[in-house]
């Protein structure tokens, strides 16, 4: 025969005011952020989140209230997220990325880092080899766009303008422009290698044979090493860049089409993570390639001075990739 | 109602590391859109806002600078906007938290920073790219004949829509990242229907006082004849199972808002009373609590049963 009291309306009774507790300091949490909490609170969260579990697991079997029910799960599940979703500080991420994750994904990922290098060489070379034989060819592999008045017909005067134009609008204007539309290549790079990577093969090998045909334009004119005085300061970096980016996205096609041992969409879903540390890290590569590029390469027209700028950014990309965070990322960011 | 309804939609069930399933509801296509609109609708506002901070600046002789700010500004909101609230404030962007979504790990694990950027990059692929190839072909195909753009605009559009096309709502940045968009609702907790109309009795006195009893409800009142009012019997509480109950519940919870029609209770009382065979001596009851007390009897019934091992879920015949 019914009782007056139900187990179930009884032990919600004695478990309310912990899961009140517990609502209030999630509700100040997902607001305020973890900062809002006193110590004491802190400390408290874990306990009245497991209490919480608990009160579910005994409500799941005694209790019929639905509305009981679907609160605790929305509430344990909110706590679970609280207690196990590790939060950050965002300086403390950043500084962890650069330092840590960056230079480890480049590692990690060399395979594909070497193979986005090679694609981008052979990509010059061939560029430079085709245009060197034949300046014709040049129209066909730079766009108009592209070449901005740069092809065989242009004089030397015009040719060489370029390499020392100083007065080329606004400075700050044109660094951000070059950031934001390189930047965006370089994300883009790796969206697309979700369709198995073939098109970054493309972009990589084509970038490639642009640069080799321009260089091959300058080098017909006498001008080889000082284009390259003119790229090499913001283009290490940045061609480093597209290399990481075209990287990431082989390596996210590569995940795709060779699962391995895992199923394709658990191994997606594990290496998508890594690769997208290549594809931010290129981001800031580009920022900084931009800075150079947009202003650096504006103001100083020396010769010496840019080939030495070229040369440190080598050095320093090569001692961050391969020295910068040896031990390994502990857990996650 | 608040309360989550676990009917008819997908869970994702998520293992806590105390060995409980949570039951994580898939933010339906619905709630993803609208959220994604709402936050599309607030990038767009605040980049217009830089814009004509630009302009201002502009007017009064700093061209350059602001239009510089007003496009580095203007990138960051666009391509960093998602990464850095989901990331910060642990899968939730503005528009998520209006429609109650969540960006979980599909795993469980904690949702780590870089699934975020994973989860966000790829929305160069799902959307701008679809969107660039409608709106200027050319840029990005050039010389490309009509058909060629139409098969790739097809191809890129599947991959927009591709939560469309999969139970979980996963687009191509969840299978990268390996995240899921989950509902997040802040349930809240109602009254318990069995308190409703009963003053609880005053305290057992025969009940045992066992090591492990938990300290004796405090109110003392003297029991009203409740109980005696609608006495059911065990056969009357064997009919109707979890379902029925809790759809009385979903009733009588409606029914204490007020958006109830008035002629409702009244005919799931008569439903109730011919399937249980309520004598007809005493047919005329008072609706609501003819149904409170059946929905405290009915409860108590299967309670019970279900504390020895008996789940009857729906009902008998």
């Amino acid at each position: 025969m019914p009782e007056f009291d139900l187990k179930s309306a009884q032990f919600r009774r004695e478990r309310e005011a912990a899961w009140k507790e517990l609502e209030e300091l999630l509700a100040r949490l997902e607001k305020k952020g973890l900062e809002s909490l006193t110590a004491d609170e802190l400390h408290r969260l874990p306990v009245l989140y497991r209490s919480a579990v608990s009160s579910l697991s005994v409500a799941t079997a005694i209790s019929l209230d639905k509305n009981l029910l679907d609160y605790l799960t929305a509430l344990v599940s909110r706590a679970y997220i609280a207690v196990y979703g590790a939060k950050r500080r965002v300086g403390e991420a950043v500084a962890d990325f650069f330092l840590q994750r960056f230079p480890w994904a480049v590692r990690r990922y060399f395979v594909f880092v070497l193979a986005a290098y090679a694609l981008l060489g052979l990509g010059v070379l061939t560029g430079y080899r085709l245009v060197l034989a034949d300046p014709e060819r040049y129209y066909s592999l730079v766009g108009d766009a592209m070449a901005q008045g740069r092809n065989p017909a242009a004089s030397d005067k015009e040719l060489r303008d370029i390499l020392y134009s100083g007065e080329a609008g606004p400075l700050g204007l044109f660094a951000t422009f070059l950031f934001t539309h390189n930047a965006k290549i370089g994300m883009v790079c790796f969206a697309v290698g979700f369709v198995a990577g073939v098109p970054v093969i493309y972009l990589l090998f084509f970038n490639g044979l642009e640069l080799g045909a321009m260089a091959a334009l300058y080098q017909t004119r006498g001008m080889g090493a000082e284009f390259w005085a003119w790229v090499l300061p913001h283009g290490i970096t940045e061609l480093s860049a597209v290399a990481l980016s075209g990287a990431a996205g082989m390596a996210l096609g590569a995940a795709l089409v060779f699962p391995g041992r895992h199923t394709r969409l658990r191994n997606l879903a594990l290496q998508g993570r890594e690769v997208a540390l290549l594809a931010l890290g290129a981001v800031a590569m580009f920022l900084m390639a931009g800075l150079i590029e947009g202003i650096f390469r504006q103001v100083v027209h020396d010769v010496g001075v840019r080939w030495a700028l070229a040369t440190l950014t080598l050095v320093f990309w090569t001692w961050y990739f391969l020295a910068v965070g040896r031990r390994a990322p502990e857990g996650p960011a | 109602m608040s309360a989550v309804s676990l009917d008819k939609t997908r869970v994702h069930p998520v293992l806590t590391p105390e060995g409980l399933s949570l039951p994580f509801v898939v933010g339906s296509a619905g709630d993803r859109i609208s959220a994604f609109l709402l936050d599309t609708l607030l990038i767009f506002l605040a980049t217009l806002g830089v814009w004509v901070l630009a302009g201002i600046s502009a007017a009064l002789g700093l061209k350059e600078l602001g239009f510089s700010v007003a496009l580095l500004v203007g990138f960051l909101l666009w391509n960093f906007y998602f990464i850095y609230f989901e990331a910060h404030r642990g899968g939730v962007t503005f528009g998520k938290r209006k429609a109650e979504l969540r960006v979980i790990s599909r795993d469980g694990g904690p949702l780590t920073a870089e699934a975020v950027v994973a989860r966000n990059l790829m929305r160069n692929l799902e959307l701008q790219l679809p969107l660039l190839v409608l709106l200027a072909p050319d840029q990005m195909l050039p010389e490309a004949p009509v058909w060629g753009r139409l098969i790739a605009a097809v191809w890129l559009l599947a991959f927009a829509f591709m939560p469309l096309f999969n139970k979980d709502r996963l687009r191509c940045g969840d299978l990268v990242a390996g995240t899921i968009v989950v509902k997040a609702p802040v349930a809240v907790l109602l009254g318990d229907l069995t308190d409703r109309g009963v003053t609880r009795p005053a305290e057992r006195r025969e009940r045992p006082a066992a090591r492990w009893s938990p300290p004796p409800p405090t109110p003392a009142f003297a029991p009203e004849p409740v109980a005696e009012e609608f006495p059911f019997t065990r056969q009357q509480l064997d009919i109707y199972g979890i379902h029925e109950l809790q759809v009385l519940e979903d009733l009588l919870r409606r029914d204490d808002q007020g958006v109830l029609d008035g002629s409702i209770l009244e005919e799931v009382c008569d439903k109730i009373k011919t399937k249980i065979g309520w004598p007809r001596e005493r047919w005329d009851v008072q609706p609501r609590r003819f149904l409170d007390a059946f929905y405290r009897a009915q409860r108590g019934r299967l309670e019970q049963k279900m504390l020895f091992g008996q789940r009857q879920e729906r009902k008998k015949g």
